[in-house]
């Protein structure tokens, strides 16, 4: 195998193996064993009980919720759900594990098998999704972690229900690993199971990475990359990852299986061999809970509550909403952006045009005002009666992204906004013609030139007649009538 | 010392008032005690406050419940809120919970006037009460020797009369093999009756909490006030809990009471313990009952799959106490792994180190299958062999142990130890209740009946024990060396 | 009396428990005698039989998704052998 390895790297005949595993934090109101408040950014140690403190005497009860949650995940990406299912113990000591095992899914996990469809029509088989309790959260004292004295501690995440998703290794390419992640969030998100925010540890992912020679059956050692903070990361890292044991090959060096922290600041992965510590796990069937069996009707009731997914709804957008393959993909990304879109799409009856303004302008202005679509007071009927009014003429294409961008800011009615501005635009064909007439009266030249044959010069006097309505003209029926003027 | 009804029975009727009962439960606990040390910590100050708020509710005409007014003493294995648990392990010696069990809390709700924390064998690993990190509890009826154990505080805080009640833990006897050393009534329940949450756990799919009292009906009631599903354990069955006083009958007509084959063999070599069971059957004959041989094939199995599988799950149990939480912490400047290291050495005594070792050990990367799983195996034999047996019977009475209390010290290789659990541990591994009610004395000391039942027979159990104990009165025959008379004007001195 | 497979010192680590050695050697020899009874263990057959998941037959146990009152600040840190703030301080983790 090495000298394989070796070989068809040199010979610069490989293929990249990825394998992704992903957890995922559940938007469930309370933990997964216990009833304290599932919530980001609490004070530390406010959301805690004995149970998810693991203090003597407490004990575990399962949150219907999260139960469903992953049910409902393992229908929409076409998995089996495990009629017969239970929760295993996996021991090992670390200061942000409360009872120093944690509940988890070992060998009969919910889902088995499913798949992510990316847009480019390639399926990324998954092996299984099952459920287990988050730890705590380790803050290392001092400057850096290696000078770090002490350790503290903060347990409001301990018992946090997560999903964890394990794919087949079958992403060939760090591209491939950013759509898979893109599509999950996408699904994740319609859900409504997750607010998948990586920069808030809401969606955190590991990546196992292995070259082997092209055509080849077999699977090459593989690396296990950690510490991925955002998709961008996931893809810099793997693509390093394959460049690094690509050049170890070429040398005629051994790959060695391991685990790879990320360093974003630098750009490499960094072996962390103190990881190698074997872990035995020493997995038993967790005696404080009882196994789950989830029946089909239950299953078929779960089914009829899924949403329509990502894949469904980028197709309907392309063939009934008449989109382009690129903003349905932009627009379908999350359920806040998809619901955001079909509200406008709505009230204005433009899709089109409302994709433009989505995907074009509106997205300009949420990351100069550094927001998201979520957080925007500008509601989906205040950009509709913006799109309205173009159509309408009551306002240049022009002048409506400057009113787009206080929507966006501040929300508002776009009438008002125009009228404070002094943005409306006239299509009033009398008024423009009296514009047209001046402007062709004061530059006789211009117009003697376009008559002559420039062309030029009527995108000019085009200009001109701008130039005297003050911007308020339409331009396109000043366009017209001056045409028609000129003769 | 009165009865825990009677004393309910006067309290309701406005005869006696609960802070007179609790102030002599107090003054007898302090007269007695000291022999005995059955307490870790005795809560003056709670009990008489509790015992007012009793009063208050009489007098207002309400009915605080089936245990209004009773002096309760609870084993320190069970969290009770604002009041040190130690578990008799210096790990926790100075934790203070922040809640109490649920059953702490039913029996509170009943009426109960909790005065204290019993002694105990750490985290429930032993069969003597010489394992707790504190002292050893001696047994009221010699005080040379043990109480037995784990529940050996609560057993002897009975059995000397400090208090009518008391709550244990059974995994593997720990019920009854003391109620039996103390000459006591030692009940554990079927699995999933009585709710685990705030019992601290040794053997998660074994650990159950029990009443421990002067006799029969007493048992019935303070089941009957604990029991029920709680929705804070998720092994915890939803199954009614009968009165289980109406249950308690005084003659065994009808009843088949299957005797252990396997069981009778092996007490066969001991002339006493054989006669004095033999007289137990045969009182039961008497009462109407129709004695059946059964056969418990596997039951001999049931040493090694305990050890194997409590150990397993008390290693898992036990990886919390860590000193970074709560409890004790030894830490000397190295980094935390060095930490943990040091203070679970120091925190832990030999038997539950053992345990871990052989639990860790059983369930490791290798030897998971060959030992743990099998283990979970023959489980599910031995629990197929008291199927079959209650096929052809209603109750199995049987040895509840091997000899009569022993001397402290007598028992000091741990397997030794380990043997006393040999009648008690099956009933455990299946899951069914079991119990042990005083059933005569050897050399004068005291010997219990053990009688099992199927799974949610408890009310059939008791009513078995309770003819027996009718009968026999095997309790009123003497008197413990240590015992507290009713006002606790100190232990009377028998030769 | 039988031998004691265990290597006392790897599973002494792994369960963060640090034996001495009069310990290890102590423990070896009072759990020989267990071995032997846990050894015969080995000569039944047991194939065809299930382990005991749980002696109660029940399924699906589930609580409601519903926030209840998580425990005072100060009384979740009550216990704790240090503290900095509001957080649990231990020693520092090597990596």
């Amino acid at each position: 195998m090495i000298n394989e390895e070796i070989g068809a790297a040199q010979r610069a005949e490989f293929e990249t193996v990825i394998g992704l595993e992903v957890h995922v934090e559940l938007l469930t109101r309370s933990k997964m064993f216990c009833g304290c408040r599932n919530e980001f950014g609490s004070p530390p140690n406010t959301n805690v009980c004995p149970v998810c403190l693991g203090m003597p005497g407490s004990l575990p009860v399962v949150n219907r919720r999260a139960v469903e949650f992953l049910c409902k995940t393992g229908l929409a990406l076409g998995c089996d759900v495990a009629p017969f299912s239970k929760f295993d113990r996996k021991n090992y000591f670390y200061p942000d594990m409360p009872k120093n095992y944690q509940i988890s899914q070992y060998d009969m996990p919910l889902t088995h098998g499913g798949a992510i469809a990316l847009p480019s029509g390639k399926r990324v088989g998954l092996t299984r999704i099952h459920l287990e309790e988050d730890t705590g959260k380790n803050i290392h004292g001092g400057a850096t972690i290696a000078q770090s004295q002490y350790t503290l501690v903060d347990y409001n995440r301990a018992g946090v229900p997560l999903m964890e998703i394990v794919s087949e290794p079958e992403i060939s390419s760090p591209e491939e690993a950013e759509a898979y992640l893109a599509e999950l969030k996408a699904v994740l998100s319609y859900l409504g199971v997750s607010d998948v925010k990586m920069h808030e540890g809401s969606l955190r992912c590991d990546a196992n990475v292995s070259i082997r020679p092209a055509g080849s059956g077999e699977l090459g050692t593989k690396t296990e990359v950690k510490n991925l903070n955002s998709f961008r990361s996931v893809g810099r890292a793997i693509g390093y990852e394959i460049a690094r044991m690509r050049e170890s090959a070429q040398a005629g060096e051994r790959i060695v299986q391991e685990t790879r922290g990320w360093d974003e600041a630098r750009g490499v992965t960094l072996s962390m061999r103190s990881k190698e510590f074997a872990h035995d796990y020493r997995y038993f069937p967790d005696p404080d809970l009882v196994p789950l069996t989830i029946d089909s009707a239950l299953l078929e009731r779960w089914r009829t509550e899924l949403p329509e997914l990502p894949s469904a709804k980028r197709e309907r957008y392309i063939s009934t909403l008449g989109l382009s393959a690129y903003d349905a993909e932009l627009l379908a990304a999350d359920r806040a952006s998809a619901e955001y879109f079909e509200a406008v799409a709505e009230f204005s009856k433009s899709p089109k045009e409302a994709a433009n303004w989505l995907a074009g302008d509106v997205r300009r202005s949420l990351q100069k005002h550094g927001i998201e679509l979520t957080d925007t007071p500008m509601k989906p009927g205040q950009l509709a009666a913006l799109i309205a009014m173009v159509k309408e003429g009551a306002v240049s294409g022009k002048a409506a992204k400057e009113v787009c961008d206080v929507l966006v800011a501040g929300g508002g009615d776009p009438k008002a906004i125009v009228a404070e501005r002094g943005l409306a635009q006239t299509s009033d064909a009398s008024a423009i013609g009296a514009f047209v007439d001046q402007a062709i009266a004061a530059n006789a030249e211009s117009v003697a030139a376009y008559r002559g044959g420039k062309e030029k010069a009527f995108e000019f006097l085009v200009g001109q007649v701008m130039r005297v309505s003050r911007g308020k003209a339409n331009v396109d029926v000043a366009r017209a009538l001056l045409k028609a003027r000129l003769g | 010392m009165t009865a825990g009804h009677e004393i309910r029975d006067a309290v309701l009727r406005h005869e006696r008032s609960a802070l007179e009962i609790a102030d002599e439960a107090l003054a007898r606990i302090a007269a007695v005690d000291p022999k005995l040390n059955a307490f870790v910590t005795v809560t003056p100050e709670r009990a008489r406050a509790r015992a007012r708020e009793i009063d208050a509710a009489v007098a207002r005409g309400d009915n605080p419940g089936l245990l209004a007014g009773v002096p309760v003493a609870v084993k320190d294995l069970f969290c009770t809120a604002g009041v040190r648990t130690t578990c008799g392990s210096k790990i926790l010696e100075n934790f203070i919970p922040p809640y109490s069990a649920t059953v702490v809390e039913r029996l509170e709700a009943h009426g109960a006037v909790i005065v204290g924390k019993t002694n105990m064998d750490e985290f429930a690993m032993g069969s003597s009460c010489e394992n707790s990190a504190f002292f050893p509890t001696r047994n009221p009826w010699d005080p040379s020797r043990v109480p037995g154990g784990s529940s050996g505080g609560s057993a002897s805080a009975v059995g000397a009369r400090c208090v009518p009640v008391a709550l244990g833990t059974d995994t593997g006897g720990s019920i009854r093999e003391p109620a039996s050393f103390c000459n006591v009534v030692g009940v554990k329940p079927t699995y999933g009756r009585v709710s685990r949450y705030g019992m601290i756990a040794f053997a998660s799919s074994l650990d159950q909490a029990g009443p421990m009292t002067a006799d029969v009906r007493d048992a019935a009631d303070v089941l009957e006030a604990i029991a029920g599903h709680d929705p804070m354990d998720a092994t915890s069955v939803d199954v009614p809990v009968p009165h289980y006083a109406s249950a308690l009958r005084d003659n065994l007509s009808g009843v088949r009471v299957g005797i252990v084959e396997e069981f009778e063999h092996s007490i066969a070599g001991d002339a006493a313990l054989a006669q004095l069971y033999a007289g137990a059957y045969g009182t039961l004959r008497e009462l109407g009952a129709s004695p059946v041989s059964v056969c418990l094939p596997h039951a001999r199995y049931g040493l090694a799959t305990y050890y194997l599988i409590a150990p397993a799950e008390c290693s898992s149990n036990l990886a919390r106490y860590d000193g970074v939480r709560y409890g004790l912490r030894v830490a000397d400047g190295g980094d935390v792994y060095a930490m943990f290291e040091k203070t679970r050495a120091a925190g832990f005594g030999a038997e539950v180190k053992r345990r871990i070792i052989l639990g860790t050990y059983a369930l490791s990367s290798g030897y998971y299958d060959a030992y743990y799983v099998r283990a979970q195996k023959i489980r599910t034999l031995m629990k197929a062999d008291f199927d079959a047996a209650f096929t052809r019977c209603d109750v199995i009475a049987c040895p509840a142990v091997s000899c009569p209390p022993f001397e402290l010290g007598a028992k000091a290789d741990p397997v030794s130890m380990y043997l006393m659990d040999y009648f008690t541990i099956p009933m455990s591994l299946a899951g069914i209740p079991a119990m042990s009610v005083p059933a005569g004395y050897i050399n004068g000391l005291p010997v219990g009946l053990q009688i099992a039942a199927p799974a949610f027979e408890e009310a059939r159990m008791l009513g078995v024990a309770h003819a027996f104990e009718r009968a026999t009165n095997v309790v009123r025959q003497r008197q413990p060396v240590v015992a507290a008379d009713a006002q606790g004007t100190g232990a009377g001195s028998r030769a | 009396m039988a031998e004691v497979p265990i290597d006392i010192a790897h599973v002494s680590r792994l369960a963060r428990l640090a034996l001495t050695a009069r310990e290890a050697r102590e423990f070896s020899a009072q759990l020989g005698k267990l071995f032997d009874y846990i050894n015969e263990l080995q000569a039944l057959d047991v194939e065809h039989v299930h382990p005991t998941a749980q002696v109660i037959p029940l399924h699906n146990v589930f609580r409601d998704d519903v926030v209840r009152p998580s425990l005072d600040h100060a009384a979740a840190l009550a216990n704790a052998p240090e503290t900095d703030g509001p957080y649990f301080k231990a020693p520092r983790i090597l990596e």
